[in-house]
């Protein structure tokens, strides 16, 4: 029992890192309808940013709030720059933006900052919560800062003149155009929004895996299984969901034997699968249902 | 919730199906036809003696990606359904290959063996990927890519794919006594493998199937509604997309004399992804064409700058998409219909 509920809470500190790049995965879902392949990229990027200003001598909350705007900005830039040229292309084509895009900003980073690991600073301390060893005084504020982006974005979505007109604009363009709504302008703030939120992520995560091109890769994976584990309309799914994939990766890892350390990844992402087989839209996502 | 709005598997009718296509060349006069292929036919022929015996090499793995590619058009361009994972597919196709050879059985037999695996197994995926549309079903294949090379390391399997070591294998001499080197050789097996997988293609995509693939793709109530067996006929599509992927794993581990897990990540699911749109949703020329780029094009960017390949390779695919976003066989059917004489039905 006991192991038990330390694999559980070693999920839940894992889990957090997760939760937090699924927030940013559903985010952009809700601005431009499909996945980001870059996400996890960008947010490495903004992360190297605010650690080359904290170099420099920026404290770590200046560092931060500086990162975040910029983040911002870079992703309305993206957005109008790479994105408005070709919005009439098809989706797949899009797509395969998505993946330049990766690759540019993964080679970028390494060619401006080298592949080092680089340790970056955490704004919370490295010690232990409580004297317990499992979760870090890091994994606490990480976990808390996700439920408080969390919260704030519902608050946005649900409360917001702005919030409901990106909805309207992501949900049905047309109609939100001849509502008076800028759809391109939510689009791209939609992207900021995206971007400033895995920038935030990458900030929070860079303490516990390194800063290094390739740290998002496989996270943004586990982000994306989160993500639509939950289900893909639902911010509050999304975080839950990403604390569920870490939880299932460990416990598969310490009670599968055949697992054991090498197929972690297969498992969870079997679960997955298994999970959308039953539930098509994700464990809380609305089943979307279309007129013929 | 089959149907969301911005599905990717739904791909605009800008790109020009592959199925009228041949028919649309008839047009022209014949012996134009004749003379182009002839001289397309001598140019395939003569390029092995033309060239270094690397760009030989180079060349058949463009073709063999560009079968990979034909796989993953027959499924995405024709009948709709997205997949990030047909590394597993080509993996699966490699590794047969690979472990028939190493038990000495001739290579010529692995072929149709990886095909018969790659069927199965494909037929098998395609029954719970029913259930998933657009960016699910995406991600279920993309969980199958990446799970491929943990497997393909996992102690249990070890015995036949040899662990991280991967299997290593000869090269196949040419046959008869012919005067080639086995590159050369290899050269014109691939491309006869690959012209009567591409016979098979145009063949199967103007067939009464085709038609039950891209009717599902544009309506599937509608298909379903004409009395189309979606279900079996969404399988089917999965099964003989996996077929092709899996032959072009055949051929790229007979070519490469050499498998290892780590050749078959997501990273090569990405690329085929990739080689696909550049190359056209739903049009089969198109996958020659992004089989090439697949190959060349990183080459190509590395050429440019070393330390930053990646960035430029990223560059080169954005700006292909700003110039020709439906992909090369929409950029060719648009510059067919720019400089088409007047009286040609704007259409074709």
């Amino acid at each position: 029992m006991e192991l038990f509920l330390h694999q559980v809470l070693a999920g839940l500190a894992t889990g957090g890192i997760y939760a937090c790049v699924a927030l940013a995965v559903v985010m952009i879902y809700q601005a431009i309808d499909h996945l980001n392949f870059a996400q996890g990229e960008m947010a490495m990027f903004s992360t190297y940013v605010a650690w080359q200003l904290i170099q420099w001598g920026a404290p770590f909350w200046a560092a931060f709030v500086a990162a975040v705007a910029l983040s911002f900005a870079a992703g309305v830039a993206i957005e109008r720059i790479v994105f408005k040229p070709i919005r009439n292309a098809p989706v797949l084509s899009h797509v395969v933006v998505f993946i330049a895009l990766l690759s540019i900003l993964n080679s970028g980073a390494g060619f401006i900052w080298d592949y080092q690991n680089k340790n970056f600073p955490s704004p919370f301390g490295s010690g232990a919560l409580f004297g317990q060893t499992l979760i870090s005084r890091h994994d606490a504020g990480m976990i808390a800062v996700t439920l408080m982006m969390l919260a704030l974005l519902h608050l946005f979505f649900r409360h917001t003149r702005i919030g409901l007109a990106m909805r309207a604009a992501a949900a049905a363009p047309e109609s939100a155009r001849l509502a008076g709504i800028r759809v391109g302008w939510m689009v791209a703030l939609g992207w900021g929004m995206a971007a400033a939120i895995g920038a935030v992520a990458g900030m929070m995560i860079a303490p516990v895996v390194f800063l290094e091109p390739n740290m998002m890769l496989s996270i943004l994976l586990y982000g994306f299984a989160g993500a639509v584990l939950g289900g893909l309309t639902s911010p509050g799914g999304a975080v839950l969901g990403g604390f569920a994939v870490g939880i299932i990766e460990n416990l598969a890892a310490t009670y599968i034997p055949v697992v054991g350390r090498e197929l972690k990844l297969t498992i969870a992402l079997l679960i997955i699968v298994a999970v959308l087989v039953v539930r098509p839209s994700g464990l809380f996502g609305r089943a979307v249902m279309t007129r013929v | 919730m089959s149907a969301m709005p911005q599905s990717p598997d739904r791909p605009r009718p800008a790109v020009p199906d592959a199925a009228p296509a041949p028919a649309a060349t008839g047009g022209r006069p014949r012996a134009w036809r004749a003379v182009a292929l002839a001289g397309g036919l001598a140019l395939i022929v003569a390029l092995p003696f033309c060239v270094k015996t690397f760009f030989v090499f180079q060349i058949t793995l463009a073709v063999i990606y560009a079968i990979a590619i034909l796989g993953l058009n027959l499924l995405t361009g024709f009948n709709g359904q997205f997949s990030l994972g047909h590394s597993a597919f080509y993996a699966i196709g490699a590794y047969t290959a690979a472990i028939m050879m190493d038990a000495d059985i001739p290579y010529v037999w692995t072929l149709p063996a990886a095909a018969a695996a790659c069927f199965v197994s494909g037929f098998l995926f395609g029954l719970p990927a029913l259930r998933l549309g657009g960016l699910y079903l995406a991600l279920a294949t993309f969980a199958l890519a990446v799970a491929t090379p943990q497997l393909l390391k996992a102690s249990f399997l070890e015995h036949w794919t040899g662990g991280v070591q991967g299997i290593s294998i000869l090269k196949p001499d040419a046959p008869f006594g012919l005067p080639l080197d086995s590159d050369q050789w290899l050269y014109f097996f691939t491309v006869a493998v690959a012209a009567v997988l591409y016979l098979g293609a145009v063949n199967l995509v103007a067939s009464r199937t085709g038609r039950a693939l891209i009717a599902i793709r544009d309506h599937p109530t509608a298909a379903s509604a004409m009395g189309i067996n979606v279900a079996l006929y969404k399988s089917l599509a999965f099964g003989v997309s996996a077929l092709y992927t899996g032959v072009a794993g055949a051929l790229g581990a007979i070519a490469i004399s050499f498998v290892a897990p780590d050749s078959f990540t997501f990273a090569l699911a990405i690329a085929l992804f990739v080689g696909l749109v550049v190359g056209g949703v739903g049009s089969i020329p198109g996958t020659l064409f992004g089989g090439a780029f697949v190959l060349f094009v990183p080459n190509i960017a590395e050429h440019f700058s070393k330390g930053a390949a990646g960035a430029v390779y990223g560059v080169i695919l954005i700006l292909l998409i700003y110039l020709m976003p439906t992909g090369a066989a929409g950029f060719v059917g648009w510059l067919r219909r720019g400089l088409a004489p007047r009286s040609a039905p704007s259409h074709e």
